[in-house]
Parts: C-alpha cells; structure tokens; sequence
C-alpha cells in the first residue's frame, strides 16, 4: 500500500492506495500547529488499522511537511508537483488547476506548455485570508458562502493581504454596508488576487479544475472563478486530496511505519532559532509588574445613585465599541467593552437604551464620539461632539500623567503614536497599511492555534526562549512562525514572540525609534492590545523604561471623549432621547457618486424621521451638492492644465500616449513636439478602476508601485481603442533642474515601457515605440530624436525635428511656469484668508485621481489650500542633504520641505506609493529636513486602495495639531 | 541646517587604523583585503554570521530600504558592538556605484545609521570608480586597481571552477583545498607586485584550470542551476540564506556568473550613454580604452577554460550582449540592467535552464530586467525553468526552499526523461551542453 501525507499550514492530509490506485482511505483534520503530534498520531494509527502490518511506501508533501520529512528520513514531493502527478493519473485532460489552500495559492497549466506557479511570500488571497475575514464579519465559513449567495453589489477589496483587504472592509462595516455584499466582494476578491497574480497573462481555459479546501468548501468562491474566468469549473471528487494523492503515487520507498512515526515524534528541530530573552524569569517578577500596573487607576463611583450631570464617551474603533460614563469630577461611573461585530449601530442604541431605562434620572450634559464609526454614530444619535481619535487619546492620557510626552496606542487594529510638545499633539505616528502587527493580529493566531486571546497571551508570560519572529505583516509572519515550529519552538515561545514583535513592529516600523530617548521620559501606553501584560512587558524590555497602562487601557479613547464633551459641555445634550431611541431606525443603501471623476461608494444611512447621513464620501459634493473651493487646489488646476492638450488632426496620423508614470508631467513636452510635427496626438483616457483591471492581468510583478500597474491599463485602452503607434520611451535621465547631484528618473520610472514591452503581447500588433531617449540633452536629442522616429515614419527631417524640439522645450518650462504662477497664487490668496497652506508633495503622477484616491479634495474639504512640490521648489537653491540627492522629482520634494521650513502657515504632506524603494530614502530625508525646523511631518501611503478612515485620522490630527500650536 | 559634517579617512589614519569591510564574495574578497593590507591599510574582513546582523539593520535602516543595505550596515554595527574593535581607530569602506538606483546612497544610509547608533565619529571610506566622494588617505593608484582587477579575475576563475567541481567531487573538500592554497600563492604574488599582468594572470589561471581539471572527479547527470539576481543578493550568503548550500544539498550544480561582467557592464554603460544620448567624444576614446582592456582581461578565463570539455567556460560579455538584442535595451542600466536579462539567457544557453533569479524584496530596477523580463525569455526558450525568489528580514526560508523544490522537481523531471532518452541512444561520450534541453 502506498500513503501519502500532505502536511499543510493548517491541516493534515492523508491517503492510503492499493495496487491500483484505488483510494482505500482518507482523513483530513485540522492540525492546530501540533504537527509533530498529529503526524506520529496518523503513521502510527494507520500501521495499526489501515495497514495491519509494520510496512508501507510513504510519501510526505506540503508546506508544513519538509521538517516532518527531514527528520524521520522520509522522501518529500514539493506539492506543485504533487498535485500534478495526481491530476495527470486521475483526471488526464485537464487543462488547468486552480489550488487554494491554507496561504498559498497555485495555478497550474498542464496542456500548452506545462507552467506551475505559486504565490510569491507578498501575496493573501488564500486561505487564511478568507478565515481572517470572517473573524472580522463575525461569521463562520458557511454563514459567509450563504450570504455570498445573495448580493447585490460587488466593493473593490484588495486582497494583497489582510491587513489591505481589513482596511478595506472596516469602512465599509461602519458605513452600513450589507455583509452579503461584503462576503461576495470578499470571494471576488481572492478571484482577482489569484488571477492577477498568478495568471501573469496567460489565458485559463479549457477543463479547469478547482482543489483546496476553500475551493471544495465554499460554492460560491468556485461560482465567483466561474463568472470572472467565464467558464464551468469542475471541484473534482476528492479535490481536498490531491496533494496527498500526488504524494502516494509517488512513494516508491517501503517505510517501517512504526519507525517512522518514532522518529516524526521525537523530532524536535535544530532548536536553533533566534530568540529574545525571557519575558519574565519567576512569579515574584511578574506579581511585582502586575502591581505597579495596577496603580495606574481612575475613581470610581456608582453611576446608580450619582446625583450629578453626566458625560458619555463613546469609541468606535474598527472591531471593538467601547462606552464610558463619566461625572462632575471625572469618575468613572459606568464602561464598557465589547465587539461591535461589524455594525455599531444597534449596539450604542442598546448602550443608551440600557443607560436610559436603568436609570430614569440621569442627566446627561453632554456627550462625544471618536473612532472609525464617529460620523454614522453622531448622525445616528446626534451626539454632541466628534473628535479625532488622537485628541481623544492625548485628552485621556493626560489624566493619568500630566507631562506625558509619547502617547502609544495599540488597538483592534491600527497603531496610534504621538509625540507631545509644548502642551499639543506634534507628531504623528499611524500604521501604514502592510504593518499592522495590532490586536486583531495576535487574535488572529490565536484562534488559528486553537486558543482564546487570554489564554494564549498567558502562555507566552514565562516563555523560556521567546521566538524572534521579525516586524512584519501578518502574511509574513505565518511563515515565520511555520519556520520557528519547525525548528522546534514551542507554543510559549511562539505566543512570547508575536508579543515582541507586536512591539518591534510599532517601535521599528511604525514609529522608526532606534532609542527609548527619542520616545521621551514621559511615556503612557493604551489601547486593547497593552491589557495583554506579555505585550506590556517586551515593551517595557525593549524599550528599557518603564511606562504607565492605566487600567482602563482599552478605554481611553471613550474616556477622553467623555472629558472632551465634558470641556465642551452646554450642559444640555443634543443626544436622542428614550422615546427617541425606541423609535430609532436605520436604513442603508448604496449609490455610485456622479458628481466627480472619483466616483465614490456612498452608503446612504438613513435614520427615523428621514434624517441622512452619507458615508464613503472624499469630498462634499454629496452631501451639500456644493463643491470645495477648487480655486485653492493646486492639483485640480494642474489636472485642468492637462485636459488642455487635446487631440489636434494630422496628417502623419495617431500617435497614442499612455497618461502614466512620467508621461504624465511631459505630456505638455511631448504633445507639443509631435503636434508640432504633424502628429494627431491621443492620450488614453482618464484611469479609473475597469481601465486598471483590463491591463491588470499583464502585471508581472505584484509588488512593483501602483502607479505602475495602472500604466499596463492605459496602454489596453489605447489598444483598444485602435491606436496605431504608442510611443512610451525609456528615460533614464529627466530633465536637470539644478536642485540635486544628478537628475535621474527612478528605475520604475524610467524603465517601465521595457516591462510593458515584454509582457503586454498586443503590442505585436501595433508600432510600439518604446526607444531609450535622453530629454536631458537639449543640443544632441533632435538627432537622436529623429533617428528613432525615421525608423518608423518617412519624411521627417532634422530641421523641422529641431524646431519642434524647441517649442517642445518652450512648451514644458512654460508648463511649470503656469504651474508655479498658479501655485504663487494660491498661496498668497490663502495667507490673505488666513487659512493653513498645505504642500500634496509627490510625483507628477499622483495627480491622478485613481492614484492619490482623492486625498486633495479631501484636504481641501478642511478648508486648507493646496500646492504641489514643484510649485515652491524653484525658489530654493540647491543645499546639502543627508543623502545622494539624485532624482529629478524628489529633488523637489526635499527643496519644497526646505521651503516651508520658516512659513508658519504652510505644512508638508508626503504621498508615498506603496512598494516604493526610493522613497524609503526620501521619507526619512523629508522628515529629518522638518523635524530639524520644528515642523510636522505627515505621510501617507498610496496604493491600489487605500483606507481614507486612515487619512483622514491622519489630517484631521495635523489640522488639530497645528490649531493648538 | 545640521548635515553633520563628513568624517574624512586621513593619511594617518591610514596608518592606524583598522578598516571593515563587508562580506560578499569569500574567495574574491579575501584576495582583495590581502591585496589592501599590502598597500599598506590593516582590513578586515567581516566574515560575521547570525540573526543579530538583521536586528541592527532593522533598528538603524528604513524597514523598507533594499535588503543588502540593512545587511551591510547590520553586519557593520554588529562588529562595531561586538567589541573586537577599537572604536578610535576603526574605520569602515563602502562601494558606491552612482547609478539611480538606491545602491548608490548605501553610503549615506550607513552614515545616519553610525550617528544614530552613536558611532558618528568613525569614518567611512567610499570605494566608487566615478569619483563621487573622496578621501584624503585613500587613494586608488593605477598599480592598486590593475592589482584589483587581478582579484577580480581570480576570484571569478576559482568560483567557476569549484562550483563545476566541487558536486562531482569523489573525495570531498579538495576542491576548497585548492582554492584555498590558491589564495594564499596569489595573494604572495601580489604582494611581490607580480601576478597582475596579462601575460602573468594568464599563467596563473591556466595553472589554475589545471589544478581544477585533476581532481578526481565522478560526473553523474545532476541538475543545474543558474543563480542570478541583485548582485549582493546573489553572492551573499548572508543575503540569500545560503542558497548554495541548500542547492548543494539538493544535489545540484550551480553557476553564479562572476563579478567581470558587472564590471564590463558598469564600463560599458558610460559607452552606451554617449551612444544613445550624445557626448564627449573624448570621454567615449577613454572609456573604450578601458573597456578593450576589461574586455582582455575577460578573455583570460574564456581562454584558459576552452580546452577542458569539461568545463563550461563563462559567456563573454559581448556574447551575452548580443543575446539581449532585441529583448530589453542597452541604455538599461540601473542596478543590474539587461546584464541580468543577459545572464539568464546565457545561463539557459550554456545548459543551465533552471534559474534562482534572487531580489531583494521591492527591489526596482529588478521589477525591470529580472520578474519583467521572464515571460519573454519563456517565449523565446520553452525549456526555461525559472523561478524569482525575495529575499527580506522576514521572507522565511521554509518560504524559499519550498519555491525553490518547485523549480528543481521541475528540473528533475527534465532530467529523469532526459536520462531516459540518452540511454536508449547516446553512445558513451555524453554530450558536456545542454543536457536536459537536449532532450527536446
């Protein structure tokens, strides 16, 4: 008989064949990390009741099954493969598989030219993002397929990783979205991920065959393939077994079972893995750190006979809904805590219905709200007061520690940090979107271990060797923690270790510490996350201070509402009242925005009495049917700049211009040039999400920038649209404006028309032009210019080459002429008005909409003025920095930053692509250029999607920062 | 504004002074620090290991900063923290290439990082070919860089030949046996001023071939391997997780094309700019005068190895130029630039069609010319197995080695069916190239 394990991330399977290849036994069970046990548990049982005898071929397969094969010396078949030797032995004319299992996703083609792919290691969309998901919606598997089965509206998600895809979907919880929607979206989700990703290009047809577990289980992710692919595709019998199946067809070596499982057992890793020191080494230790913690503590009182007016905090945080009730002197009268499982509307109508009718005298002076659900929940219940999260924090932290001077909070799932200076909020710190190492994270694999989040946390307390699992995204650190299992950690260094590097990731990644100096002497820690004394205590240890958790850490933010509303209070609440409440509905639905090119999501809430409100909106056109003041918005008016260069007819025919990357700031250059030339000139349309799905599956790489990405969109549209010649050019070199020690594009940027060359095969059909040219010398490029173009036009000559090469040049320094009056404008109208001058620096390509997600309107919307970069960066002469300063465009970037450094009404706000290598350079130059004039630095990171929730906590604490300066 | 002024390497420091440098490739390193210690500095070479190395990085340099400059600057604060060193008298040197990728500013990372870390007193020393910073105790005479392009030579020989020996070896370690007593007669011989010109490097690398060619060897069919990728990446054991070694395990031959064609491209590179955007017709005359010289030295190796069957001999770098024609641009040319394209194509020509392309998580210019380029390399060669592998802090290894399987029971397959078919009809004297392409 022949057996075959695969061993995955989250299960173990097993097959057992006779001679013929006939299936005589299966098992399939979760593993919860105990892999080692689970797999002697299996070789020993199946010797006993399947094989009846000592002898068998075994085979092992699976991501988790290379230690397991290593140590008991039993041959290992990587599981591409193995799937592919089954599919080929049971089901001979299939054409393609699709294989998801626990977190890796696989496409294999079979016919045409055998190809396996596998994700790379940045790459959710599996398994474990779906389970992630459902713990967000609070739903099980099945209940998530069921409501998949009747939706009415697909939202883009990305599915990257979950931390993206969670950024995502929080929003639209807390804007009322239906979770049948969600759910759907969720699965059509994991749809584009797999064929994004892994299709790079190539066709799915013919016979498709669906394997894995989330592919047997939920019918409608298959339905989901189905329609995206455009075909019927076939869950075969046994589809849970391949891997394994493969594994058995090829055990060749006959195995003593009992052996095998003895020494599977007793294998115990090279027990040889990075580990941090123990957090605690005794009970006296920890027993003395519970009791300095337990001092930091608010009074209390009874809310039950508490005469007083009252003042009610609430948080709405993106998984949990935390409520306090504060009196007269700031006692805690009445909390709490728990999950808002996705919709926190009924559950504050609970909390004030509860507060209401539990006691009929209670005088409530005021209230406020904080937190990703702050606009539903005021409008909902017409709370008083709404403040940012940040202020929210900084109001209760100031309570326990009057000097605090570092503020850090670790919540559900985004990370809060802020430095104090001089009384006011002045530098802020959020998670970017691929590092949310938060509380939802150590939930997360807790569960996935088979442990609740207390249980789990205790475990780690006394750890002898906590793990050293890095600072990354949960994706990464699955397989850092299948690494450490494998080399023989056990659960309790495991569970110390994700505590570390909870704190590694805030400390490193997040706030980019290198010492607990920089953090400040004075230092509160809050939020869900600090509750977890294994967290508290390596951030203690890494740090080397000691720090103060108020016991009421997980409700800071309700708590510094409640002070704020108290601060605020007119000692009469706006709030509903009981006969209100009763009568309290809430109705949602969704509506595509019209009024812009962002075309936003909204959900319209309605509530009882036919009071609105409108979420998902960036600007608000929607909601007052007005727009912001567009004349103070820099990047509106360079995008109208643009929209000037229209198509002109002539007579040397189309010539098509992909509007992307650098194309975007030398459209003027090269529209002039060719127009001047007799060229019609044809930009592709303005991006929007369908145009970057019709080039997506072109994408190679699934980490370059988006912007990037995008371009593979608009070179299809252009395709499409029947364009002869696109001409798209190599630039290694931009233009030199004396800023830097060079002038160099960045390598996406100045060779992206390599990679659309090579991987967008339409192009075949057309001219593509994609030539390396050097815009930089003025003198030498008509010729070289001229040579390019003979090649594929006739009758060009090098006198009207140079001539339109002159107005070309005429035509770009004109542009950034018209851009820097503009920009002068601006500044001057606002300094005039007295309002807050913001500088959106980025790359010219940021301008468009579907790259910076509104970010400009949503600036302006707070009545502030924008500019761009290389509006102000001509009237600074080139200085010294820290770094090599040779790039065209972020020469700007730091010239702008050395800019405002001594204009107390201006600030600079960095956009920054995700995946971006050059700017992990040009953030740290930008800050540093700042901080050294006491300016606040902000940035914020741009990708396919991006969480505006973040953004806006993000500006909202800069605007709040810079009132209180 | 405080930049903080630059700490210079001074001529009496020169005197002093211990300078660090980084690991990268073992055998042509440490020929060059012998090379150095002769002219008279006192190098060491960081040969350093372990999960501290990543740590440091992690706290001194941006997260999201290229991989080798974490390590690099990682492995440089680990040593200045171990205490081996005395901190008043150590300095570091760095190679600064000045093309627009971020490699370019290691330099400057690694001086925010010393300042952070609180060593913003010990000079750092930029070894670049462009001039780009200089330092008054360091100079690279005409003699010191003919001696370095010596190591250079060497280095790649020794790396060839062991890779294509050590698999097949029939008593294991001669081959590093060789190697090693190699390394220590060139490095005498440079110290003596000898062993640098043409007419001396052929000598040597011939004799050198020999050697190589008489240890005893058991050629059984194994699957080959190309390694190419980011260039600290690929040869860094530190950075790739030792690659090698798991290949070996795996019972593979590997080949890692040498550091002279990254030289002839980083040469030609100046060449091709003029050509495509215009310039000083001097500069070009001086640049060719160094390129032909480059391209003589390359030809030593090529030469030397040609008589042996049972070596494959490097691509020349023309030839590898002339592969990429048509397939991506020569004004390519940040980081690896079509090098990389270039390697792959002639690695898959030269019988190793299963190819580790190795990058550094997020790494740009390899966006470009590695992951961008694959699928046209598969439409021109079907029998292309290539798989691209990130390499960052946190990329696990258990990650890797299972993409890497992938590729190789792919490669096995390819062999086993090969195997088949060659015992049905090859007669006794197997062919040396294209073994499992063979087969199609």
């Amino acid at each position: 008989m022949k057996i075959g394990l695969d061993i995955g991330s989250t299960t173990i399977k097993c097959v057992v064949l006779d001679e013929e290849n006939r299936i005589v036994y299966h098992s399939y069970e979760r593993h919860y990390s105990q892999i080692v046990e689970k797999a002697a548990e299996i070789l020993t049982s199946l010797g006993e009741q399947v094989v009846h005898g000592r002898k068998a071929m075994v085979a092992v397969s699976g991501s988790a099954g290379m230690g397991v094969a290593e140590s008991a010396k039993l041959p290992f078949i990587q599981e591409v493969f193995a799937t592919r030797i089954a599919a080929k032995t049971y089901i001979p004319d299939a054409d393609v598989i699709v294989e998801l299992g626990g977190e890796d996703a696989k496409i294999l083609f079979l016919t045409g030219g055998t190809e396996v792919r596998m994700n790379g290691s940045c790459a959710g969309g599996t398994g474990a993002f779906i389970d992630q998901m459902a713990t967000l919606l609070n739903i099980s598997l099945d209940e998530m397929n069921e409501a998949a089965k009747s939706y009415d509206k697909i939202y883009t998600i990305a599915s990257r990783c979950g931390v993206f895809a969670k950024s995502d979907i929080q929003p639209l919880l807390n804007q009322g979205a239906q979770r049948n929607d969600i759910s759907a979206s969720i699965f059509s989700a994991v749809v584009n991920q797999t064929i994004a990703g892994l299709a790079q290009g190539r066709d799915i047809n013919g016979k498709v065959l669906y394997l894995g577990g989330p592919l047997t289980f939920l019918s409608e992710l298959r339905k989901s393939f189905d329609n995206t692919l455009g075909l019927q595709g076939i869950c075969p019998e046994n589809s849970l077994y391949y891997v394994a199946l493969g594994a058995a067809l090829s055990a060749e070596e006959e195995i003593d079972l009992p052996d095998a499982a003895q020494a599977v057992a007793h294998y115990t890793g090279s027990g040889n893995f990075a580990a941090n020191p123990p957090l605690f080494t005794n009970e006296a230790e920890y027993e003395e750190f519970v009791a300095r913690h337990e001092k930091a503590t608010v009074k209390t009182a009874d809310l039950s006979t508490y005469q007083k007016p009252v003042y009610i905090g609430i948080d709405a945080g993106s998984t949990t809904l935390k409520t306090v009730v504060l009196g007269e002197d700031g006692e805690l009268l009445d909390s709490s805590y728990q999950p808002n499982s996705s919709n926190p509307v009924p559950l504050v109508r609970e909390f004030l219905l509860g507060l209401y009718e539990k006691h009929p005298g209670i005088r409530i002076a005021s209230s406020a709200v904080t937190g990703y659900g702050e606009d539903l929940i005021q409008n909902a219940f017409r709370v008083d007061n709404g403040i940012v999260e940040t202020v929210a924090h900084f109001t209760a932290a100031k309570r326990f520690m009057p000097d605090v001077d570092f503020v850090i909070d670790i919540g559900g799932q985004d990370i809060k940090c802020f430095k104090i200076r001089n009384g006011a909020i002045d530098n802020i710190f959020l998670n970017e979107a691929c590092s949310s190492g938060c509380g939802s994270f150590l939930q997360t694999f807790a569960n996935a271990l088979g442990y609740s989040i207390a249980d789990f946390a205790r475990k780690g307390l006394f750890a002898k060797h906590p793990v050293n699992l890095g600072s990354r995204c949960t994706v990464f650190m699955n397989s850092s923690v299948k690494q450490a299992q494998k080399d023989g950690a056990t659960i309790e260094d495991i569970s110390a270790g994700l505590s570390v590097s909870v704190v590694k990731n805030a400390l490193y990644k997040v706030i980019r510490a290198t010492t607990p100096q920089e953090l400040g002497e004075h230092i509160v820690v809050q939020g869900g996350t600090f509750l977890n004394d294994a967290v508290l205590r390596s951030f203690e240890l890494e740090l080397g201070v000691q720090v103060v958790r108020p016991t009421i850490s997980g409700l800071m933010g309700a708590y510094g509402a409640a002070l704020y509303a108290k601060k605020q209070s007119t000692g009469k609440s706006s709030l509903l009242s009981l006969e209100e409440l009763k009568g309290f509905t809430h109705k949602v639905s969704v509506v595509s925005c019209g009024l812009c090119s962002n075309h936003c999501r909204l959900t319209v809430n309605t509530f009882a009495g036919g009071r609105k409100f409108i979420g998902g909106n960036r600007c608000e056109k929607p909601v007052t049917k007005k727009g912001t003041d567009e004349g103070l918005n820099l990047y509106e008016y360079k995008r109208q700049l643009l929209d000037e260069y229209q198509q002109v007819q002539g007579s040397r025919g189309k010539i098509g211009i992909p509007m992307g990357l650098n194309m975007y700031e030398l459209l003027p250059f090269w529209h002039k040039l060719f127009t001047t030339l007799g060229f019609e000139v044809v930009t592709s349309p303005a991006s929007n999400r369908a145009l970057y799905l019709k080039g997506q599956h072109t994408i190679p790489s699934d980490t370059v920038c988006f912007p990037a990405k995008l371009i593979h969109g608009h070179v299809q549209a252009l395709l499409d649209e029947g364009v002869g010649t696109i001409f798209y050019p190599c630039l290694t070199y931009n233009l030199d404006e004396h800023l830097g020690d060079n002038h160099y594009n960045c390598p996406v940027v100045a060779y992206y028309p390599e990679v659309i060359g090579a991987n967008m095969g339409e192009l075949k059909k057309v001219t593509f032009i994609d030539d390396y040219l050097g815009i930089h010398r003025r003198k030498e490029f008509p010729g070289k210019l001229l040579e390019v173009l003979s090649r594929h036009f006739e009758g060009l000559t090098l006198k009207e080459v140079k001539a339109a090469c002159k107005l070309a040049y005429a035509e770009h320094d004109a542009y950034l002429q018209k851009v820097r009056n503009k920009g002068r404008e601006i500044i001057e109208k606002a300094r005039g008005e007295g309002r807050q001058i913001i500088v959106l620096a980025g790359r010219p390509y940021h301008l468009d909409p579907e790259t910076n997600h509104g970010i400009d309107k949503l600036i302006a919307s707070f009545g502030a003025a924008i500019v761009t970069e290389d509006a102000v960066s001509d009237q600074v002469e080139k200085f010294p920095t820290g770094v090599l300063n040779q790039w065209t465009y972020h020469s700007r970037m730091y010239a702008a930053a050395r800019y405002i450094a001594d204009k107390p009404d201006m600030n600079l706000v960095q956009l920054v692509s995700f995946g971006c290598g050059v700017d992990a350079i040009t953030t740290d130059e930008v800050r540093e250029i700042l901080e050294d004039e006491g300016k606040i630095y902000t940035q914020i990171k741009i990708d396919e999607i991006t969480n505006l929730g973040a953004v806006k906590i993000r500006l909202r604490s800069l605007f709040a920062a810079l009132k209180d300066r | 504004m405080p930049i903080p002024q630059r700490i210079p390497f001074t001529k009496e420091m020169k005197k002093n002074y211990t300078v660090l440098i980084p690991m990268m490739l073992p055998i042509h390193f440490e020929l060059l620090k012998n090379v150095f210690n002769h002219e008279g500095y006192n190098m060491v070479l960081l040969t350093s290991d372990g999960p501290n190395i990543v740590q440091e990085g992690l706290k001194y340099v941006h997260n999201d900063t290229c991989y080798p400059a974490l390590l690099v600057i990682g492995q440089f604060i680990d040593a200045l923290n171990s205490g081996k060193y005395d901190l008043s008298r150590t300095a570091l040197i760095i190679t600064q290439t000045g093309g627009g990728c971020r490699a370019s500013n290691y330099i400057h990372l690694l001086r925010k990082a010393l300042r952070k870390a609180g060593y913003g007193d010990i000079p750092v020393i930029s070894l670049n070919p462009s001039g780009l910073e200089k330092s008054p105790g360091f100079k690279l005479t005409l003699t010191l860089i003919r001696k370095l392009l010596a190591c250079l030579v060497y280095g790649d020989a020794m790396m060839l030949l062991q890779n294509q020996v050590k698999p097949y070896e029939v008593n294991p370690g001669e081959s590093q046996a060789l190697v090693d007593r190699w390394v220590k007669t060139l490095s005498d011989q440079i110290s003596a001023g000898e062993g640098k010109s043409i007419k001396e490097l052929r000598a040597n690398v011939e004799a050198i071939v020999k050697d190589f060619s008489e240890i005893l060897v058991n050629r059984v069919p194994k699957v080959k391997v190309g390694v190419v990728g980011e260039i600290y990446i690929k040869y860094s054991r530190l950075g790739n997780n030792n690659l090698e070694a798991f290949l070996a395990s795996q019972d593979c031959e590997v080949n890692v094309p040498g550091l002279m064609g990254f030289m002839l491209f980083k040469c030609d590179n100046r060449l091709e700019d003029i050509k495509l955007y215009g310039g000083s017709k001097a500069k070009y005359a001086l640049v060719n005068f160094l390129m032909n010289y480059l391209l003589k030295t390359e030809q030593i190796l090529i030469d030397a190895v040609k008589p042996y069957p049972q070596f494959t001999p490097p691509g020349s770098y023309l030839h590898v130029k002339e592969l990429v024609k048509g397939v991506i641009g020569y004004g390519n040319k940040m980081g690896e630039g079509w090098l990389l394209t270039g390697e792959m194509l002639e690695l898959i020509e030269s019988g190793y069609p299963n190819i580790v392309c190795t990058q550094p998580f997020g790494c740009l210019p390899n966006h470009i010319c590695g992951k961008g380029m694959i699928r046209k390399i598969k439409s021109l060669h079907e029998d292309a197995n290539i798989v691209p592998i990130d390499y960052d802090p946190s990329a696990t290894k258990v990650n890797q080695e299972n993409r890497i399987k992938l590729m190789l029971s792919v490669a096995k397959e390819e062999l086993q069916e090969w195997l088949k078919g060659s015992a049905q009809e090859v007669p006794a004297a197997a062919p040396v190239k294209k073994e499992p392409a063979a087969a199609r």
